[in-house]
């Protein structure tokens, strides 16, 4: 475990964790989000993330969708993670397989995604659906992240020949039907897509997930993460990343004096931090002996984002060793997960041996 | 008329068939970001109007296996285009995108978001299937019956308006739809975009595409470049939009068109050679000729005539392509065999002459001088380019004949506005016939 790079990554959506249901006019300006996924990149984060839902969370709040606004960042950004939510209840399956392969051609293999569930009666009476059981939920959401894994396999890293002695772009051999069959869909593919850089993405998931690479857990306190934690990995989680909301001491305000003037924030149940940069910093080398990262929800992007990139980042490194992504560097490079070969690969490779 | 003596261009990153040379050492890849950012980046310094990505939902096959002669492989649409629009400024960002097997309710919340974070820019080409062979890749599987594909297409169009025009009266309004084939309940999901809503595409050609276009479209891309069948085929989408409550001037034509240009006529023929031979391979022009023939004719020398052999007429696979028609294969190869012998073709001359229909060839001057031409008569207000290699097969264009079409007068010198529906010269949404009423 000491091997696996520690990340911090970044919730960036809306204008910060404290009020996910804020004004929303300046969460629709692209300018804005351009401007903060390249101080974010600038700092060092290992990654960005993008919440999402099915619906307008309230009824005044919009978004612009979460692979949308990942991709916009791909081409503006060269070293950071993108990790936005798709949700998988009542999307097509293929069409989410193959926006997030896009998003890791677009960024040269620096996509993951957040697997999300959600099926209430009201997002279903928008597709026209019928509302689902948390069993269900799960259920969906382990079918969608395997059939999203073998469409990303789909294709063999090969599959492109542009042989003109033979006059064949593609090598039929290096393709795949996929023929996932389950309780709610059924998937023949190939994709669309050529085989993402990555192979692939990274998987963000929460606990009661099967097929995840990144385990989110939470906790109110660092025990209940350290068990939670031990949980995950017992379930065989590859990595596992704390959630953490933070509000920093900041331009000579105190943390307090900041929730103070923000109002109530809704409890998520996550661990909450308070006070200045280096409580912070002693807090994230604490969970780093339980946890491979953290992913920080800031009250305010436009004050925490630079604090914690000011002053907690750089102290990380000296205390942690953390280290930020480097241009050219896949997610899964930043997180010490290795690049596959295509399932379906190592099948053919298996009968050639 | 009332249309301005100016001429557009949009592009279309193809992605797919052997429009796009993929054997040249001049051929980019298909797939990398950078090849669509160049072109993208290309077609903004040309003024382009608009950019276009195609959607293909299940990869092609010939006789149960995947068609391996072919480009194939291409990106999400509205993702690839959500990153292009932060390195562009000006061009329309145009998604193909399927009314059969996408949700209205997320594909209107998709393309309002793509509107918003490209500032205005986003357009919609509206496409639509009726196979269980697409559909076996989605959970409705292949669902809606041949007659119904466009009921449902304009069905779900006027549902995504709604949605999008109850963004303006706040995020939350609630949209109730309740017809036949699109039916749901939710609320507006975004506010409107610079442009109202995004710009509407269409490409259909049959009575009921043409119907559905005069009723729905704010461009149609045609499949007629020829200067006699645009004008015709304008004049009678023209005549289809007051019975819809439209104005001539709400409908824009873009056909199609390939352009292989040079400094003079005869080199630029000389390229045509290299670029069509390039296109059909020898392997290509016998593939070509299969699904009509119905079996396998790899035996047949593409340099020789065309089989003398009859085809079968039973359905195969299913996916013989839109000729095939059961007994038509056999008139269709009879037809096909005697143009051939009539004009001393082989397989795959034939081939490159009937698949190169749609292209320019010629010197800047004397394709500008042609350009004129469909200006002066009105029949079309732009082309829809498709270039023949990426990522540089615009920089002719770019670079030889958009001066030659300035210079005449009709091609703007600059981006008349910032967004989509702004630069391709449509009203705006409150100055439509149908709010005017």
């Amino acid at each position: 475990m000491s091997d696996t790079p520690f990340a911090v990554a970044l919730e960036l959506d809306a204008d910060g964790a404290h009020s996910p249901s804020g004004a929303a006019s300046g969460t629709l300006s692209p300018r804005r989000l351009a401007a903060r996924g390249a101080a974010a990149e600038r700092f060092g984060f290992t990654a960005v993330t993008f919440d999402d839902s099915p619906l307008p969370v309230a009824d005044s709040v919009a978004r612009l969708d979460a692979v949308q606004r990942a991709a916009f960042l791909a081409p503006l950004t060269s070293a950071i993670g993108l990790v936005p939510v798709a949700h998988v209840a009542f999307s097509e399956p293929f069409h989410v397989a193959t926006q997030l392969a896009s998003l890791d051609w677009a960024s040269n293999g620096r996509a993951g995604w957040i697997a999300a569930a959600s099926g209430t009666t009201r997002e279903a009476a928008a597709y026209g659906r019928e509302a689902l059981s948390d069993d269900d939920l799960r259920r969906e959401r382990d079918d969608v992240i395997e059939v999203a894994r073998r469409l990303w396999d789909s294709w063999e890293d090969d599959a492109v020949i542009q042989d003109a002695a033979t006059g064949r772009y593609l090598d039929a051999d290096k393709l795949h039907y996929v023929d996932f069959e389950g309780e709610s869909f059924l998937v023949k593919g190939p994709l669309i897509t050529p085989r993402p850089p990555q192979g692939q993405l990274v998987v963000v998931a929460p606990a009661d997930t099967t097929g995840a690479d990144v385990t989110l857990v939470t906790g109110s306190g660092p025990a209940e993460i350290t068990d939670a934690a031990s949980r995950a990995r017992a379930a065989g989680a590859p990595l596992v990343w704390a959630e953490v909301e933070v509000v920093l001491d900041a331009r000579a305000v105190s943390a307090a004096r900041r929730l103070d003037a923000l109002g109530s924030w809704t409890d998520a149940g996550r661990l909450r931090y308070a006070g200045d940069a280096d409580g912070l910093v002693a807090l994230i080398a604490g969970l780093a002996a339980s946890v491979d990262g953290v992913r920080l929800h800031v009250a305010e992007l436009d004050v925490d984002l630079e604090e914690v990139g000011r002053a907690v980042l750089p102290a990380l490194q000296e205390r942690i060793g953390f280290r930020s992504p480097r241009a050219g560097e896949t997610l899964r490079d930043a997180l010490g997960l290795e690049r596959s070969l295509s399932r379906y690969a190592t099948t053919a490779v298996k009968e050639f041996a | 008329m009332t249309t301005s003596r100016r001429i557009q261009f949009g592009v279309f990153f193809q992605g797919v068939n052997f429009g796009t040379i993929w054997s040249s050492d001049r051929s980019g890849s298909q797939y990398d970001f950078e090849s669509f950012r160049r072109i993208a980046q290309t077609a903004e310094r040309g003024l382009f109007s608009a950019f276009f990505l195609g959607e293909g939902l299940r990869l092609r096959e010939h006789f149960g296996r995947i068609h391996e002669l072919d480009i194939a492989g291409r990106p999400d649409a509205q993702t690839q285009l959500a990153a292009l629009a932060s390195v562009t400024e000006r061009i329309g960002l145009v998604a193909t995108q399927n009314t059969t097997y996408n949700d209205p309710y997320d594909l209107a919340k998709r393309l309002n978001s793509l509107d918003l974070l490209s500032e205005g820019r986003a357009g919609w080409n509206i496409v639509t299937t009726d196979n269980a062979w697409t559909g076996a890749n989605f959970r409705r599987g292949g669902y809606l019956e041949h007659a119904d594909r466009y009921r449902r297409a304009a069905q779900f169009v006027v549902a995504a308006q709604r949605l999008w025009d109850a963004g303006a009266d706040g995020v939350g309004t609630p949209v109730s739809v309740a017809d036949q084939l699109v039916s749901f309940e939710g609320p507006a999901p975004l506010p409107p975009s610079a442009q109202g809503r995004p710009v509407l595409f269409q490409a259909g050609d049959s009575d009921e595409g043409r119907e559905f276009a005069a009723s729905s479209a704010d461009v149609i891309f045609s499949a007629h470049p020829g200067l006699e069948d645009a004008i015709s085929f304008a004049a009678d989408l023209r005549r289809r939009l007051p019975a819809h409550g439209r104005a001539v001037d709400e409908l824009k034509f873009f056909p199609g068109a390939q352009f292989i240009l040079a400094a003079t006529d005869s080199e630029a023929r000389e390229k045509a050679d290299w670029v069509t031979r390039a296109q059909v391979s020898p392997q290509t022009a016998i593939r070509f000729l299969e699904p009509i023939w119905g079996r396998d004719l790899s035996e047949y020398d593409a340099n020789g005539p065309l089989p003398d052999i009859d085809p079968v007429v039973e359905e195969v696979d299913g996916q013989r392509g839109s000729l095939f028609q059961g007994r038509r294969a056999l008139e269709t190869a009879r037809e096909w065999r005697d143009s051939a012998a009539a004009e001393g073709l082989s397989i795959r001359e034939f081939v490159i002459k009937r698949s190169s229909l749609r292209t320019f060839v010629g010197g800047y001057s004397s394709i500008a001088d042609r350009i004129v031409q469909y200006v002066d008569a009105g029949a079309v207000d732009g082309f829809n380019v498709s270039p023949y290699l990426v990522p540089e097969g615009l920089d002719d264009i770019v670079d030889g004949l958009i001066p030659e079409l300035q210079e005449r007068g009709v091609y703007p010198t600059e981006y008349v506005g910032s967004t989509l529906r702004e630069n391709l010269g449509l009203p705006a949404l409150g100055e439509r016939a149908e709010f005017a009423a």
